[in-house]
């Protein structure tokens, strides 16, 4: 009999070897370590190149085509001006909608429909974004070309269907009972939104919303099509005031004349560009931190 | 009722809070609306030429440095662009320039009541480039190029030479936007024969120097200063206008000897936008500097200091009549 059902084991899952059990665990290795490598070789790969470029004077200084003078000033802070204004768009808007999908909206078609709609746009490619910028707030509502202001509302937009989405999964989470007992003690339906669901939901709708911020740091193709200006010197004065974003000025640098531009000022906006983003992603963890231990 | 009160009390206070919120937020955008119009004059909007942007770029720093509330924002448009879509629509106060403004483009302007002052602030040599592999080239006349860059010209090498290898030309050259596109045409092809037009077309120079290292049998051109600071690894050729071989250089153009393809640069800035202390302030900088070594720092030449006069000359008369 045992001999019967080792050999059905075999002609069923195989031989037994120890080979293919290491062989395999090692591939499912290789394929991790695929990730990890490529991130580690990219950062070691640009902070090398950045040493001896990245300084004090780099991060205060303005632009400049003498590479040894070029400097980030108007880029960063731009770029910070640009997160914070997405920020308080974002926020609201993204939160309300998912508060209406979640509490309030019926399973209806209508709502079906919204949900697929916000879906789908959270794929829609950047630069067709850009292309609604520069449609919407530049040509028919005449904001001026490649200001703060337009900047942050094109990339606001193109972050809310991720914002709304991550919202609603975290109001999403909160266990109805928990509704329930707020309406057995005869709370409204805005106290129980108030005082129960918002305050289980914050660590995941700030979660959410950062981490789309940080990726709305990143983006370049948009400012490109609202006609940010390839360089800015001095920094923003006004919602109003031209624009440059970290990524677009590494990419105007990536095109000048000089190597030591294409290499040693390059690196140097990345690893600022990458350090600003981590610090975003770590604030996000640290939020939602905190929060937790406030809830438990 | 008394369920009511207590129900309700909660309820009124984050109202309350919900009020003081939106009040805080509105009257901070108020604030941020007044420091908007405040702010106006604090923007120097420039568009235009990629050729003279190291210039514009070298003194816009340099300008921020000694005024560091004035925000200056330039854009690498091409010529035509930067006139079509920018200057002459009233979206910028200057326009760099590699070549002059074209009639149409002084019309457009005055429909929108711009009226555009020249200033000629350098000299470039336009430069032809080739793979240093390529070394049975140094020297082409004025009449090789144009059979060139000419649209069904030669499309291979032995077409123009015998000796010349019987490979295909690669040409790289300046977008149709670009002001050096404009000026090549001029100078080389003349009014009566159009550029090719089955050539890679960019406005980013850095493409054009990629494309000629790439390739032995490629060639392309563009502004002097894209060369000076590649010069191990493409080849300039020299350019024979009848009187002998003469390579590019600051020298040479500057002497007037690397003919037809030396050419003025040039700033437009809108008579208008002179009103703005801001853009005033730029422009009389921006014609001290032009006499300066910043320019050939990047790569051109200079005007000589009787320009420089000249040019400060005329935009006083302006500022005045704006401002009188």
């Amino acid at each position: 009999m045992a001999a019967d059902t080792s050999e059905a084991a075999d002609s069923e899952f195989g031989r037994v070897s120890r080979t293919k059990d290491t062989a395999f665990r090692l591939l499912a290795l290789a394929a991790t370590l695929v990730g990890i490598v490529s991130l580690a070789a990219l950062l070691a790969n640009v902070s090398v190149d950045a040493v001896g470029w990245l300084d004090w004077d780099f991060l205060t200084s303005p632009p400049h085509p003498d590479p040894y003078e070029a400097g980030f000033l108007p880029a960063l802070v731009g770029s910070i001006a640009i997160m914070l204004l997405i920020a308080l768009i974002t926020f609201p808007l993204g939160v309300g909608a998912a508060i209406y999908l979640e509490e309030y909206a019926g399973d209806g078609y209508l709502t079906k429909f919204i949900e697929l709609n916000i879906a789908n746009l959270a794929g829609v490619p950047s630069v067709v974004y850009g292309l609604l910028g520069l449609g919407l707030f530049v040509t028919l509502l005449d904001l001026g070309y490649g200001t703060i202001f337009v900047a942050a509302f094109t990339v606001a937009l193109l972050i809310l269907p991720i914002v709304i989405i991550s919202a609603q999964e975290a109001i999403r989470s909160v266990p109805d009972s928990q509704r329930q007992a707020s309406y057995g003690m005869g709370a409204t339906k805005w106290q129980t939104i108030r005082n129960v669901v918002l305050p289980r939901a914050m660590p995941g709708i700030m979660t959410g919303t950062i981490l789309a911020l940080g990726r709305a740091i990143g983006e370049t193709a948009p400012l490109i099509m609202i006609a940010a200006p390839t360089t800015v010197f001095g920094v923003p004065n006004s919602f109003l005031s031209k624009v440059s974003a970290m990524p677009l000025q590494i990419y105007n640098w990536s095109s000048y004349p000089e190597t030591e531009f294409q290499y040693g000022v390059v690196a140097a906006g990345v690893v600022t560009l990458l350090v600003v983003l981590l610090s975003i992603n770590s604030v996000a963890i640290l939020i939602r931190n905190r929060y937790q231990q406030d809830g438990s | 009722m008394a369920r009511e009160t207590t129900a309700s009390l909660p309820t009124g206070v984050s109202r309350r809070t919900l009020l003081a919120a939106a009040g805080v937020g509105l009257s901070s955008s108020l604030a941020g609306c007044s420091s908007v119009f405040a702010a106006e004059d604090d923007q120097v909007n420039i568009a235009g030429s990629s050729t003279v942007f190291p210039v514009t770029e070298a003194i816009g720093s340099a300008f921020s440095e000694e005024h560091p509330t004035v925000n200056v924002s330039i854009s690498k448009t091409g010529t035509g662009g930067g006139f079509g879509n920018f200057f002459c629509a009233g979206r910028t106060d200057v326009n760099n320039a590699s070549r002059e403004i074209a009639d149409a483009e002084i019309d457009q302007c005055g429909n929108n009541d711009i009226t555009p002052l020249e200033f000629t602030v350098a000299t470039d040599a336009l430069t032809v480039v080739v793979n240093p592999e390529a070394d049975w080239i140094d020297c082409l006349t004025v009449e090789e190029l144009r059979e060139i860059w000419r649209a069904d010209g030669a499309e291979r090498w032995s077409d123009i030479n015998e000796d010349w290898p019987d490979e295909e030309l690669e040409l790289y050259g300046a977008a149709t936007t670009s002001g050096t596109f404009d000026y090549f045409n001029e100078a080389v092809l003349g009014e009566d024969i159009n550029h090719k037009s089955d050539y890679y077309a960019t406005e980013r120079d850095r493409t054009i120097v990629q494309g000629v290292q790439g390739s032995e049998y490629a060639m392309g051109y563009f502004g002097f200063s894209y060369y000076s600071e590649n010069p191990d690894s493409i080849k300039a050729v020299s350019i024979d206008d009848g009187n002998g071989c003469v390579e590019p250089s600051t020298e040479t153009a500057m002497s007037g000897e690397y003919t037809p393809l030396s050419r003025p640069l040039f700033i437009y800035v809108a008579k208008e936008s002179l009103a703005d202390s801001a853009v005033r302030d730029f422009a009389r900088f921006y014609m001290e500097r032009a006499a300066t070594d910043l320019v050939s720092d990047v790569g051109y030449v200079p005007i000589t200091e009787d320009q420089r006069d000249e040019n400060l000359e005329r935009l006083e008369e302006q500022v005045a009549e704006v401002n009188g």
